[in-house]
């Protein structure tokens, strides 16, 4: 026996649990708002959170991207997409401008965001303070108390060790100077992303049971010492091979045959788009 | 023209339980030790009183479970008080009981004026954290946003505490106890706070450590003039440390007055057992 499932998967009292969980996240800028972390039909850890959220916002009339670490084609981009699909009857699309929903692992897109555009994170660990205080009581406290010397400690050890922050990703933030924040695990080349941002961002982690949100035009602001400034990663004269791009974010690739180090857009629609926009020129003068 | 106390205790109390009619009235209750035996109540701290001066070491003896340690931890904001008060004498805490102050302010407290070094190293130190970490954590905590110089604040600490600087970004868990003790005691001292509690610094170490750890805190209390409040069983150690001393039993202050004079002439007939015991 086949039963039809209902819109977007979840029931109508999942959905408005969630949806309050995210207006109570938005309404307190870089919160943890605990909600009821619903069975999913994938493993947790597997971006639970994201699609929870995906799912309960979602529309008739939303167009939904969803990429994996930048990738419009990873399986567990398509799986997820498939279900939304199968389940709503949405439009899928790979080209950020026209998504109303993007659903990410660990990237915010390269083509800025619109106010009219949500970004949905997947996140593994929601808590900045899990590193130095195992308890979630304690963590609780420490962030309704201000009082995260934990965290700045955690960077300060890495300079100490490593002569820099070592971040590689994860890199806390202050939400609208009061929470600190993981911002998933997006590259700190996307921390700056996340301020001011015209889209409205919202984080979800399935298996931790947490829904935190970025209201459009909040401030976020990367933690950094006085003396050792925040920075992003560099790609300097590095530029994408396939698409020449050099301001984005690169991968490092290595050449089986040659061994040679090459570097490409992570971001691939946007990498795709560049191509097309090339050859689309080519073509136009051959022509002309 | 009198000294002024930097800190005024005024009627501590803390107990574990509800208490019941036996043990409510404080005039005649009937307690075996600081235990009610109809309730289960324990009376860990009656009505503890005392001022400690700018400067001056106060030692606090007492047998096991006389209450040592609770006060302590009341003290520090480890753990709340049932009643009592207490008044820090700074331009900005006068007048304020510290108890009935928000966990916000305790903690500014804590971070600003008070100093903590346990019995234990491991409840006052990060143990998977270098030392230099652990110092800074406490500067962190203060506000401190600047690398260079914390790390120079820690540098500066570690070597007078003499743990040798090639060691410094080791974590303390590879060290051993005196070491790890020393470590504490430095950060304690982080953010030159004007009253540093230490509660049985130096039971379980062996004695050339000891010795050790006594001198430098001696030197601190010469150097800094810094206020303390040091907890022992060892009256040895209250008699080299301290100018007065207290003695609790049961939770409750039976004798007090100069370190030499309660050795010395001891009045209650516990300080009396207490000091000819020692062998």
């Amino acid at each position: 026996m086949k039963a039809n499932t209902h819109f977007a998967f979840f029931d109508e009292g999942s959905k408005k649990e969630i949806r309050r969980a995210i207006m109570k996240a938005v309404a307190i800028p870089g919160y943890q708002v605990p909600f009821a972390s619903r069975e999913m039909p994938i493993a947790r850890g597997w971006g639970t959170g994201g699609l929870q959220i995906t799912l309960s916002i979602i529309g008739k009339n939303d167009v939904l991207k969803v990429i994996d670490q930048g990738a419009d084609e990873s399986v567990n981009a398509v799986s997820i997409k498939k279900m939304v699909h199968e389940t709503t009857g949405v439009e899928l699309t790979d080209r950020t401008e026209e998504a109303d929903i993007i659903q990410s692992r660990h990237r915010i897109p390269e083509v800025a965001l619109t106010k009219d555009q949500i970004i949905v994170l997947q996140v593994p660990t929601p808590e900045p303070l899990r590193g130095v205080e195992a308890s979630e009581y304690v963590t609780k406290r420490m962030h309704s108390e201000d009082d995260y010397s934990g965290v700045w400690l955690m960077l300060f050890e890495q300079i100490m060790k490593y002569g820099k922050t070592a971040t590689t990703a994860d890199h806390p933030v202050y939400v609208n100077h009061r929470y600190v924040m993981a911002p998933s695990p997006i590259p700190r080349f996307d921390n700056s992303k996340m301020h001011q941002s015209d889209a409205l961002i919202l984080l979800g982690a399935g298996r931790e049971k947490k829904i935190y949100a970025v209201p459009p035009y909040t401030d976020v602001k990367s933690l950094a010492f006085e003396d050792y400034p925040f920075t992003v990663e560099a790609f300097e004269d590095k530029q994408c091979h396939l698409c020449g791009s050099a301001d984005v974010f690169l991968d490092e690739l290595i050449d089986h045959h040659t061994g040679e180090t090459i570097h490409q857009c992570n971001d691939t629609s946007y990498c795709m788009e560049q191509l097309n926009k090339v050859e689309k020129a080519e073509v136009e003068s051959s022509y002309a | 023209m009198r000294e002024e106390p930097i800190l005024q205790v005024k009627n501590l109390r803390k107990q574990f339980g509800t208490g019941c009619v036996e043990c409510r009235e404080v005039e005649n209750r009937k307690l075996e030790k600081n235990f009610c035996k109809s309730c289960g109540t324990v009376y860990a701290c009656q009505d503890i009183s005392f001022d400690l001066y700018p400067g001056e070491i106060l030692g606090i003896v007492g047998e096991s479970g006389s209450g040592k340690s609770t006060m302590m931890q009341c003290l520090y904001f480890d753990s709340d008080v049932s009643s009592g008060e207490a008044f820090i004498n700074t331009s900005e805490l006068e007048g304020k009981n510290v108890f009935e102050l928000s966990s916000q302010q305790k903690r500014a407290i804590r971070n600003h004026v008070y100093g903590m070094v346990y019995q234990n190293p491991v409840h006052g130190l990060k143990m998977d954290f270098s030392s230099v970490g652990n110092i800074a954590e406490k500067l962190i905590a203060a506000g401190n946003r600047n690398v260079a110089e914390m790390e120079a604040t820690s540098r500066r600490l570690l070597e007078s505490v003499h743990i040798p600087l090639h060691r410094m970004k080791e974590e303390p868990r590879n060290f051993s106890g005196g070491m790890q003790q020393r470590v504490q005691i430095a950060k304690a001292l982080s953010n030159n706070p004007p009253i540093l509690f230490l509660d049985e610094v130096t039971t379980g170490l062996d004695l050339s450590v000891q010795a050790n750890v006594l001198d430098l805190i001696k030197k601190i209390q010469r150097d800094l003039g810094i206020s303390m409040i040091v907890v022992s069983h060892d009256l040895a150690v209250i008699r080299m440390l301290a100018d007065r001393t207290i003695v609790l039993l049961n939770g409750k202050i039976i004798e007090e007055g100069l370190t030499d004079q309660v050795l010395e002439d001891p009045q209650h007939e516990y300080t009396q057992q207490l000091v000819y015991s020692l062998l």
